[in-house]
């Protein structure tokens, strides 16, 4: 790591030939990924910067969403914010609670926690779509028609598309970033932190509630953004678990359809009447959801770095 | 666990706690009798623990049982009578399209003069072969993976040996921003700007084909691959870089003769994990693979993958028909390859710790 990186260089000043053609090309190869990166960004930050005036993010009736001039992307973002926020609620308190139970309470040897682990680690690998599959099959079909036929409604009330549905969908979806990620942060805490609170004749219950938790807050944190970032930025599970194309209303409930704003880039990119004329609002829809999700990742490793910088010594 | 009223022989100093951490293993001291609030909350904890495992059960059992009737051959479906073109009967009624062989095999349809592995759900005998679309999705991972492996592997060996530590604290974060942009925008870039830079480029008529998917993929890819065998590298003893220096190996020749084979079963996990994300991708493959369900060995052919087969065509299924029963083979089929080539990696991973903690 760091110290080997400095012995290499050292070595190399005294003896020295300059870098050969082996460390000249991965660091070409470095470069070029880095450029591929910035063309990116740049290219969309080109694209899309002209849209992104008032009107575009902060208005916009839905009839108008192929207007140019006129679109807006406000239902689509509220869509967004709404279906994080659902998954989120769902997706936490698991998530936390997993996270406690590997990291406080499972012996790592034992063949459950291994199983726990097992399945976090094939939850992650699960690709998006088959999510989206599994929602219809597990969350729209079997309990949404499973509640209707409880509730005895003749037309379907749960069992269609919905934003409890989808954002359930992303709730799975996101439980092994939250496991993970919390994990991480209550394994982080300072060495003795635990051993501190048990001296003072504290339970394990009374030194994870009082002291582990509230410490590893920032770390809990960190894995809420990164499942947020995370689900902000899919499609393939949502596409027929809840996000609707056109709404003329605001979704009121959780079992009504949402506009959502990574399904309309895809609308506008596959569907659009017009592309010559709807690319703009295409690419402003781009700009907004990229400067979105890498918002929130910036800001989840900015966090997770001073948690990492933090002194020693984590009890307050 | 309350089940255990004794405390395990092996207490604290016995077992070491996980990882290279020092601590006592905290987890195995228990209380002889647990209160029963503690009993409790404990057990609770336990049963919410298990989602995760609940999660991926019912992922299988849900996609899997609407595959079901389909590879049991249970599924019932009779096709509508079709007439052939001036009466009689058509030569290919009473066939079952949902048949192993029909999904698998090559056969001579109406109007196909050779036998052909054919993807066409929508049309009066539908058919279903699944042939077209798994080379579609391997087409497609194999060009992204021809991209992202050496760009990734070289680009963790530089930032792992080479970088000096201030770039590399820029570069890291850089390439794994890449990583959080969400595939439908690299799918829209790449349908767009990427597949007209590159027909300009190549000069092949298709414009929207396997490459572009692949090309676009592969960046999508590097920063899984970039950050996995970035880690393998760094792990690798600093002891095995010492010795070697005394040896007289140059940074170079220590990097590839010593530390390189030393990572290798990370970098191998890293390039499977690569892999099976690949092939679950949808979005980009949606966006820019040109769609055609044509089995075609052709990197600069229009592709059609299982997911975006998936993703294309699930919105326009009747429930529970033979079209969207199929759907959910696909997704079966995906479940499994990836779930198959991650526990592969995963066992990868488990020998390179095991040696790890067992080298000096």
């Amino acid at each position: 790591m760091t110290g080997t990186a400095l012995f290499l260089r050292r070595s190399c000043r005294s003896g020295c030939r300059p870098p050969g053609a082996g460390v000249v090309s991965t660091a070409l190869a470095t470069a070029a990924i880095l450029i591929m990166a910035v063309l990116l960004l740049g290219y969309i930050v080109w694209m899309g910067a002209s849209q992104l005036t008032p009107r575009f993010l902060l208005g916009g009736r839905p009839e108008d969403m192929f207007q140019p001039g006129r679109a807006g992307i406000l239902p689509m973002v509220l869509g967004t914010a709404a279906r994080v926020m659902v998954m989120t609620l769902f997706v936490m308190p698991v998530g936390v609670v997993t996270a406690v139970y590997l990291a406080e309470y499972a012996r790592p040897s034992s063949l459950l926690t291994r199983f726990i682990r097992a399945a976090v680690f094939n939850l992650a690998g699960v690709p998006s779509i088959v999510f989206g599959l599994f929602g219809v099959g597990f969350f729209i079909s079997f309990l949404g028609n499973g509640l209707d036929h409880l509730t005895g409604s003749e037309t379907p009330h749960f069992g269609r598309p919905a934003l409890l549905w989808a954002s359930l969908t992303l709730a799975v979806m996101t439980l092994p970033v939250v496991i993970v990620a919390t994990e991480e942060s209550l394994r982080a805490l300072a060495p003795g932190t635990r051993e501190a609170s048990f001296a003072l004749g504290a339970t394990r219950l009374q030194t994870v509630m009082r002291v582990v938790l509230p410490n590893a807050l920032p770390g809990i944190l960190t894995a809420a953004i990164l499942a947020v970032s995370r689900a902000a930025g899919e499609v393939a599970p949502i596409l027929f678990t809840g996000a609707a194309y056109y709404l003329q209303e605001t979704p009121g409930s959780l079992t009504d359809q949402f506009m959502d704003l990574a399904y309309h880039v895809f609308i506008l990119a596959t569907q659009s009447p017009d592309v010559e004329r709807t690319t703009p609002i295409l690419f402003g829809s781009v700009l907004v959801l990229l400067l979105l999700t890498s918002g929130l990742h910036l800001a989840a490793g900015l966090l997770r770095s001073r948690i990492r910088l933090r002194p020693a010594g984590g009890i307050p | 666990m309350p089940s255990h009223p004794v405390p395990p022989p092996s207490a604290p100093a016995a077992t070491l706690g996980t990882g290279n951490q020092p601590s006592p293993d905290w987890a195995a001291i228990r209380r002889p009798h647990p209160r029963p609030v503690t009993a409790l909350v404990e057990g609770l904890m336990l049963v919410v623990s298990l989602t995760a495992i609940a999660g991926l059960l019912l992922i299988f059992v849900f996609v899997g049982r609407e595959a079901l009737p389909v590879l049991t051959g249970s599924h019932g479906h009779t096709l509508p009578a079709v007439a052939a073109e001036g009466g009689g009967t058509h030569p290919d009624a009473g066939v079952d399209p949902l048949a192993w062989r029909h999904l698998l095999l090559p056969r001579a349809w109406e109007g196909y003069p050779a036998p052909s592995y054919v993807w066409q759900p929508v049309s009066p005998i539908p058919k279903y072969n699944l042939v077209p679309l798994v080379a579609g999705s391997l087409k497609v991972t194999l060009v992204a993976l021809a991209l992202a492996v050496p760009f990734a592997l070289a680009s963790a060996i530089y930032v792992s040996r080479f970088a000096p530590p201030l770039l590399r604290t820029w570069i890291k974060p850089a390439i794994e921003w890449i990583a959080s942009v969400p595939s439908v925008v690299i799918g829209v870039i790449a349908a767009g700007a990427l597949a007209s830079a590159l027909q300009a480029a190549f000069g092949y008529t298709h414009r929207l084909n396997a490459f572009v998917a692949g090309i676009a993929l592969g960046l999508a890819t590097i920063p899984l691959v970039f950050s996995l065998a970035e880690e393998a590298i760094s792990h690798v003893p600093e002891d095995y870089t010492r010795g070697a220096v005394a040896l007289g190996a140059s940074p170079w020749q220590t990097t590839l003769g010593i530390v390189l084979p030393a990572a290798r079963p990370g970098i191998t996990a890293a390039v499977m994990l690569g892999f099976g994300r690949c092939l679950g991708e949808t979005l980009i493959v949606f966006l820019a693979s040109g769609n055609a369900a044509v089995l075609s060995a052709g990197p600069f052919d229009p592709t059609r993958t299982l997911t975006a087969t998936i993703a294309a065509e699930l919105g326009e299924t009747v429930v529970g028909g033979p079209h969207y029963q199929m759907l959910f083979v696909l997704g079966s089929l995906l479940l499994l390859l990836t779930l198959l080539t991650n526990g592969a990696a995963q066992q990868v991973l488990r020998r390179l710790r095991r040696t790890q903690e067992t080298s000096p």
